[in-house]
């Protein structure tokens, strides 16, 4: 999916009408098949910035171009078709405790199921293989029957990880996806949405706080204080920047 | 507490207390004389008399279960009722207007105001007298109840899940069956256990008034002054209840795992 | 896919799954059978026609003066019925409580409880369980048996059933909070019932009052559906209109008594604020 930002800002959901943006006005342009990585310090505006392209979060001002469209001026139902052509995974695992890690996986693919469908496969899993398939690329195939309660921290954000892959989104927007996870098995899951994206030509737009790994991307954002600080290929991300982007005082 | 409220508070129920005693023309007379301790002292030795005569045995089995399905059947049908009534009545996230919510609520709130017996003795109209009524009863007064707890879980149950897959574009009915049901479900069985505990102890006295079960047999022997057929109820109904508690304790015991 | 696709997955759960839904469905149709569910009875056209003049008669109820003032009269008898069956069931629930609960007890303040005080307070459990598992509509029809119809049934009904329901109540309140004041009072050499007034009281009378009030609007409740049975009150009235069909009185009934119920659920929470 192709993106272009001209001026966005956006709030917070909760904040007060009159307060300061937590996005300040952006301008970015993304071309479909890229890989981004974005870092920052703590309420650099990433999970915002993230939210509002999304669409879950309507801009405070500017505007935003999905695919040459402006999904706010869209009716309903094209925003909605527009939705299932992206997919969101927040950085805490958005996963039912006692429901199974299958079902969890398989909700990837709601938007292009019928009502009917998504009901007949709560009784017996419809295509239960593609889940297996996308939990095997974290190495979690095994899990596939297990409840999501019975999983551990890490596993369960491989397995929000591993519901990107099933989903038919061309835009993914990934929250901190190695939080929980140990330096080998971060590279693992990093190597499969990377490899993943690149397979089907999705547009990846991921925030990371793990600058070794950003810095492996061929894009690397550098945020603040909901500004866009520095937008750059990976290779001209000195160190320099780098520190000034997470000094304690700007 | 500020001194005056708590008087007035005090003072309230105590005004009401005598006034209560006062208007009501209660048969202190009767109730305290010598006769009719006599009386109320035969009645209770003869109801500690049970009999176990295998004919009527048979028919308090029969009663028994009949009871036990009603209590049971009833509060399933407000478990689906119930349910039904809940997703309209909820406002499920920020943005949702919740067009249905004070009308469906209002409905619940009408069912959960009258009592179970109340219920029987109306359907009896239209269900004519037996345990379908009773059933009937149960379910409409439950379901406003049931109704009402499952509004508030399903506007309890935490966000994210729900969140994930609007932002996909599930539509509502996806939303609800993929993330909010499967978090509330262990507090909707553990709400409607609760609800067949008391329905099954509504269930035993709704034949009263005609609604089928224990209770009919239970009428129709101490009108007749049947003492010991009416021990033998009095018995059948509270190894009912304590079944049903059991049962219930177990399930969600069971639930918890 | 590759051409060597693995066969497709079977799901573990599926099997229980149906074994289960199997087993609920060979419940449900005994249930379905014991309980003469015919939903069909409902529409048929003598039950329609029953129905539909009763809920017509619904609109307009009957707002006549006169009648008003006969409902507004049960109303009131309904809550001094449950009014005054509280007033008794504290009367016999308060002594149980101090009796039943082990907080008071002098034998068990070095370690274990003697057996006959244990004894004394398993048998008052014991009758407090009696008490509150008889549902009040069966002690009301004992009472309408020895003391005939009228307000006298519904009153002692409510008394004992809600002494059982309070006094179990109560005793779980006294045992749940800290009893070390209590306990010191009686090594000291104080009496129980000092000790109760100075150790526990105290600190649980908001919670115990607390629950009285709740019951109390409980019993309002309780007291309009004795009535079925003779023992009085709006639920009498109730009856009465209904084994007449007529469909006006019992409307007007049912929104007065939504209504008595709104105003007690209010003056509950008003004197828990209160007393609470």
């Amino acid at each position: 999916m192709k993106l272009a930002l001209h001026g966005l800002a956006a709030r917070h959901p909760a904040a007060a009408g009159g307060s300061a943006p937590a996005l300040r006005p952006v301008r970015l342009s993304v071309e479909p098949g890229e890989q981004l990585a974005v870092v920052g310090p703590s309420g650099a505006g990433k999970t915002t910035l993230l939210h509002a392209l999304a669409c879950a979060l309507q801009p405070a001002a500017g505007r935003l171009e999905l695919d040459g469209a402006d999904p706010w001026t869209l009716p309903v139902s094209g925003l909605q078709k527009l939705r299932g052509r992206l997919f969101l995974a927040p950085q805490a695992p958005p996963l039912a405790p006692r429901q199974r890690v299958v079902t969890a996986v398989l909700a990837a693919r709601l938007p292009r199921q019928t009502l009917l469908a998504s009901l007949r496969s709560l009784v017996y899993p419809l295509n239960a293989e593609a889940a297996r398939d996308a939990l095997a690329r974290f190495d979690l195939a095994d899990k596939l029957w297990d409840r999501v309660d019975r999983l551990s921290g890490g596993e369960r954000q491989r397995v929000g990880l591993a519901r990107v892959l099933v989903s038919a989104a061309s835009l993914w927007l990934i929250d901190e996806p190695l939080s929980s996870l140990d330096p080998s098995r971060a590279a693992m899951a990093i190597d499969a949405l990377t490899r993943a994206a690149r397979e089907r030509g999705a547009t990846l737009i991921t925030t990371l706080h793990q600058v070794d790994v950003a810095t492996r991307f061929p894009r690397v954002l550098g945020m603040r204080d909901g500004e866009v600080r520095f937008d750059l290929p990976a290779a001209e991300v000195s160190a320099e920047r780098l520190a000034a982007l997470y000094a304690e005082h700007s | 507490m500020s001194r005056p409220s708590h008087a007035a508070a005090w003072g309230f129920l105590a005004a009401l207390t005598v006034a209560s005693f006062w208007t009501l023309d209660l048969q202190w007379a009767k109730f305290l004389s010598a006769d009719a301790a006599r009386r109320m002292g035969r009645f209770l030795l003869e109801l500690l008399a049970p009999t176990a005569e295998p004919g009527f045995l048979r028919k308090l089995a029969v009663a028994s279960a009949e009871t036990l399905a009603m209590s049971a059947l009833g509060t399933l049908l407000a478990v689906l009722a119930g349910l039904a009534f809940a997703v309209p009545a909820a406002r499920t996230h920020a943005g949702d207007r919740a067009l249905w919510r004070w009308p469906t609520r209002l409905v619940l709130n009408a069912l959960r105001s009258i009592p179970e017996l109340v219920w029987a003795a109306l359907l009896i109209i239209a269900a004519g007298l037996g345990p379908f009524a009773g059933t009937l009863a149960l379910a409409f007064h439950t379901t406003g109840v049931l109704g009402r707890l499952f509004a508030e879980a399903i506007e309890n149950a935490p966000l994210g899940p729900a969140f994930a897959l609007r932002a996909q574009g599930a539509g509502a009915a996806k939303v609800f069956f993929y993330a909010t049901l499967p978090q509330i479900l262990p507090q909707l069985m553990s709400y409607a256990l609760y609800r067949w505990e008391n329905n099954i102890r509504a269930a035993a006295v709704l034949g009263v008034v005609g609604g089928g079960g224990l209770g009919q047999l239970l009428s129709f022997h101490m009108g007749l002054f049947h003492m010991r057929e009416t021990s033998s109820i009095l018995i059948a109904m509270l190894l009912l209840v304590a079944l049903v508690d059991v049962a219930s304790y177990f399930a969600r015991r069971i639930l918890q795992r | 896919m590759s051409a060597a696709a693995p066969p497709a997955l079977r799901d573990p759960a599926w099997t229980g799954r149906v074994f289960w839904s199997l087993a609920a469905l060979a419940l449900l149709a005994p249930a379905l059978v014991a309980t003469e569910f015919k939903p069909w009875l409902l529409v048929e056209p003598g039950a329609l026609k029953a129905t539909g003049r009763f809920v017509g008669d619904f609109l307009p109820p009957k707002f006549e003066p006169g009648f008003l003032w006969l409902v507004a009269q049960e109303c009131w008898r309904t809550v001094a019925i449950a009014t005054a069956g509280m007033a008794l069931a504290l009367v016999l629930a308060i002594p149980m409580a101090l009796i039943a609960n082990s907080v008071l007890s002098v034998s068990a303040l070095p370690g274990r409880m003697h057996a006959l005080p244990f004894a004394v307070r398993q048998g008052v459990r014991a009758l407090l369980i009696v008490l509150r598992s008889v549902p009040e509509l069966v002690w009301a029809l004992v009472f309408v048996r020895v003391v005939g119809l009228g307000p006298t049934a519904g009153v002692l009904a409510i008394a004992l059933t809600y002494s059982g329901m309070l006094g179990k109540v109560y005793c779980e309140i006294l045992e749940s909070d800290d009893r070390a004041a209590t306990h010191a009072l009686l090594r000291n050499g104080a009496g129980r019932l000092q000790a109760f007034f100075y150790g526990m009281l105290p600190q649980s009378a908001s919670e115990l009052t607390s629950y009285t009030v709740y019951r109390w609007e409980c019993a309002i409740r309780s007291s309009a559906v004795l009535g079925f049975v003779g023992a009085g009150g709006l639920g009498q009235q109730m009856d009465n209109s209904m084994k007449m069909f007529n469909g006006s009185e019992v409307a007007t009934m049912l929104l007065v008594f939504m209504l008595l119920v709104g105003l007690a659920d209010g003056a509950s929470a008003w004197l828990r604020r209160r007393i609470g």
